[in-house]
């Protein structure tokens, strides 16, 4: 292949890793906006999803289709009810002290990934896609499935947009972010808005996973990729910005997969990680954000 | 007061230290080799003990200097012919030397931005030494054969890899960076450290230079950790880059939560209950990490000051 066309894989592979990282790291900045929590354990909620989609499509068996679309439903439900719980359970008790929830949101991360490795077992299953059609370029086939992604996760940040944007959950969550204690004063319900807060972020993250699962495979370690890369946007994107962490996701996501296609993904991921944490240094608040966080 | 209590926390350490020397003609030897390495573990607590329970910062990247200690005295003895001190000597260098340029660039970030900076360096360290899996063997990692590990000290052959030896040496290192945090804590830049972690505006309005002495904290902490890496690398004969991960940068937060944050002998009760926690229950299971995962959720919901310090709250005011 000549460089013209590889390069165009390459953009078309950094696509799709940029608008999954995008809905995965929406969560993850939404529920720090929102509620100041640094959740470590969002990994494991994106490793759910694809772990349920994983068992959606083993009990419909034999039609892909059927069993994607039960884990669309599924999958946020149950991850949705794991994080209700544990932000009543766990973060509320603490009382979102951002110290204590760092450590809460560990130990829940190798809970949870120990229960899955107990129930799940270590190894990595493939889960079929739910269409299969292949779109040929002039160069390559390219499989169509992965479009498919693209197309879920654009409607995914959308509503997300619209959900924050347009009703009046989203005018609640905007004000508590802004300053909770004054939010509560005009009445706003915190304690609900942040509980749905961290049960939404927990959801995108879960979605991301069923959708990324056709092409990468379930298993009960995945979910660190995506959190760390998930770190990388939500800083990049300034802490609890939603608009920079989409113009990040796609800023690192790009770059992410078109490095990785050209030269070693390592080296990709340690410039990355390194150019990140020199932003945070110089940025504390993150290229797109306000200047403290 | 003052003096009164310094006899008493003088007669504490050097017992538990006394305690340890004896204890190796006791124990059998499997409890024997635990407690080799339980003394290791804690040297790295007493480190991170330093940073987060003394300066109040919070790091989720310790892993690197562990790594750098670890790294720095296994590669310098397999390929550069260096005894086993120099080795050691080589691997504390570099974490100390980490842990200074480290500390010059991740300081000017602040709270939940610090914690992630942390988090990030460990982390590019942890690639690097992936990345460079042709010299460090990556995950697999290398061993250090008994031959490395033999040196002649004043004409007597000294092998690291005979328990005596190990048992001592690993003793000797934890109770010099025990005493050096004691000394430390009761000093007066402890506690300029300590109000550090009180309230950090309060004591640079009070004239002191805090980003200073964050610094010497953070070069403190982290040259322990690599103190306690090196001598893993030496007495374990392991190096590889599991000890990189971040899996290694919340264990010291584990022990130094469960003993007690902020008291000196924390770190050991903490490393040493948790070892033997997780000993016992991979006789049940072999997720051990949910024991850790428990641990934790235990500790931040009903146990916050961890063993040591709930005792001095209520009972034993005097204990550093």
């Amino acid at each position: 292949m000549n460089f013209g066309p590889h390069l165009f894989l390459a953009v078309l592979e950094g696509t799709v890793s940029a608008f999954v990282l995008a809905v995965t790291a929406l969560g993850l900045s939404l529920v720090f906006g929102v509620m100041r929590v640094v959740n470590v354990a969002h990994g494991v909620f994106f490793m759910l999803g694809a772990v349920l989609a994983w068992w959606s499509a083993s009990i419909v068996g034999g039609q892909p289709l059927l069993g994607f679309g039960l884990a669309m439903i599924v999958a946020p439900l149950v991850v949705g009810a794991v994080a209700v719980a544990a932000d009543w359970l766990i973060l509320r008790r603490v009382n979102y002290n951002p110290e204590s929830t760092i450590v809460a949101t560990i130990g829940l991360l190798y809970i949870i990934e120990q229960m899955v490795l107990i129930l799940y077992g270590p190894d990595a299953r493939p889960v079929p896609a739910p269409v299969y059609f292949r779109v040929s370029f002039p160069w390559f086939g390219y499989s169509g499935y992965k479009l498919v992604v693209i197309a879920a996760s654009a409607v995914l940040l959308l509503g997300t947009w619209y959900g924050m944007s347009k009703t009046k959950l989203g005018l609640y969550m905007r004000a508590t972010q802004q300053d909770s204690q004054m939010a509560q004063a005009f009445g706003v319900p915190v304690r609900r808005i942040y509980a749905t807060a961290f049960a939404l972020g927990a959801m995108l993250a879960a979605m991301a996973g069923v959708l990324i699962v056709p092409v990468q495979q379930a298993h009960y370690l995945m979910g660190m990729d995506p959190l760390l890369l998930s770190f990388i946007v939500v800083i990049i994107g300034g802490l609890g910005s939603l608009r920079g962490t989409i113009i990040a996701a796609f800023i690192v996501g790009m770059s992410d997969g078109i490095i990785s296609v050209f030269f070693s993904p390592t080296l990709a991921k340690i410039l990355a990680t390194l150019l990140v944490a020199m932003v945070l240094v110089i940025r504390p608040g993150g290229l797109f954000g306000e200047e403290e966080p | 007061m003052r003096r009164h209590g310094a006899a008493k926390i003088i007669v504490l350490h050097l017992g538990v230290i006394g305690l340890l020397f004896l204890a190796q003609f006791f124990l059998p030897a499997y409890h024997q080799s635990n407690a080799i390495r339980i003394m290791v573990l804690a040297t790295y607590a007493v480190g991170y003990n330093v940073l987060m329970g003394y300066t109040g910062l919070l790091s989720l990247g310790h892993a690197m200097f562990f790594a750098a200690g670890l790294y720095g005295a296994g590669l310098t003895i397999y390929y550069l012919d260096f005894t086993p001190l120099q080795g050691v000597g080589f691997g504390i260098l570099s974490a100390c030397a980490l842990s200074f340029v480290f500390g010059l660039l991740a300081l000017r970030a602040r709270g939940i931005a610090f914690l992630i900076v942390t988090m990030m360096f460990a982390q590019a360290l942890f690639l690097t030494t992936l990345y460079f899996n042709e010299i460090t063997l990556g995950d697999q990692g290398f061993v250090l054969s008994e031959k490395l590990r033999t040196m002649t000290i004043g004409g007597a052959v000294v092998k690291f890899s005979d328990p005596v030896v190990k048992y001592n040496f690993a003793l000797m290192v934890f109770s010099a960076c025990l005493l050096l945090t004691l000394v430390l804590a009761r000093s007066p830049v402890g506690r300029v450290l300590v109000a550090i972690r009180e309230n950090e505006a309060r004591t640079r309005m009070l004239g002191y230079d805090t980003e200073r002495y964050k610094l010497l904290s953070l070069v403190i902490s982290g040259t322990i950790s690599g103190v306690s890496g090196a001598a893993y690398a030496l007495l374990f004969a392991y190096i590889g880059s599991t000890f990189a991960t971040i899996q290694y940068s919340i264990f010291p937060l584990l022990w130094v939560l469960l003993g007690g944050v902020g008291t000196t002998l924390g770190p050991l009760v903490g490393t040493a209950l948790m070892f033997y926690l997780i000993d016992i229950s991979s006789d049940y299971t072999s997720s051990y990490l949910l024991v850790v995962g428990a641990v934790l959720l235990v500790l931040v919901l009903w146990f916050p000051k961890g063993i040591l310090g709930t005792l001095r709250e209520r009972w034993l005011s005097w204990l550093p």
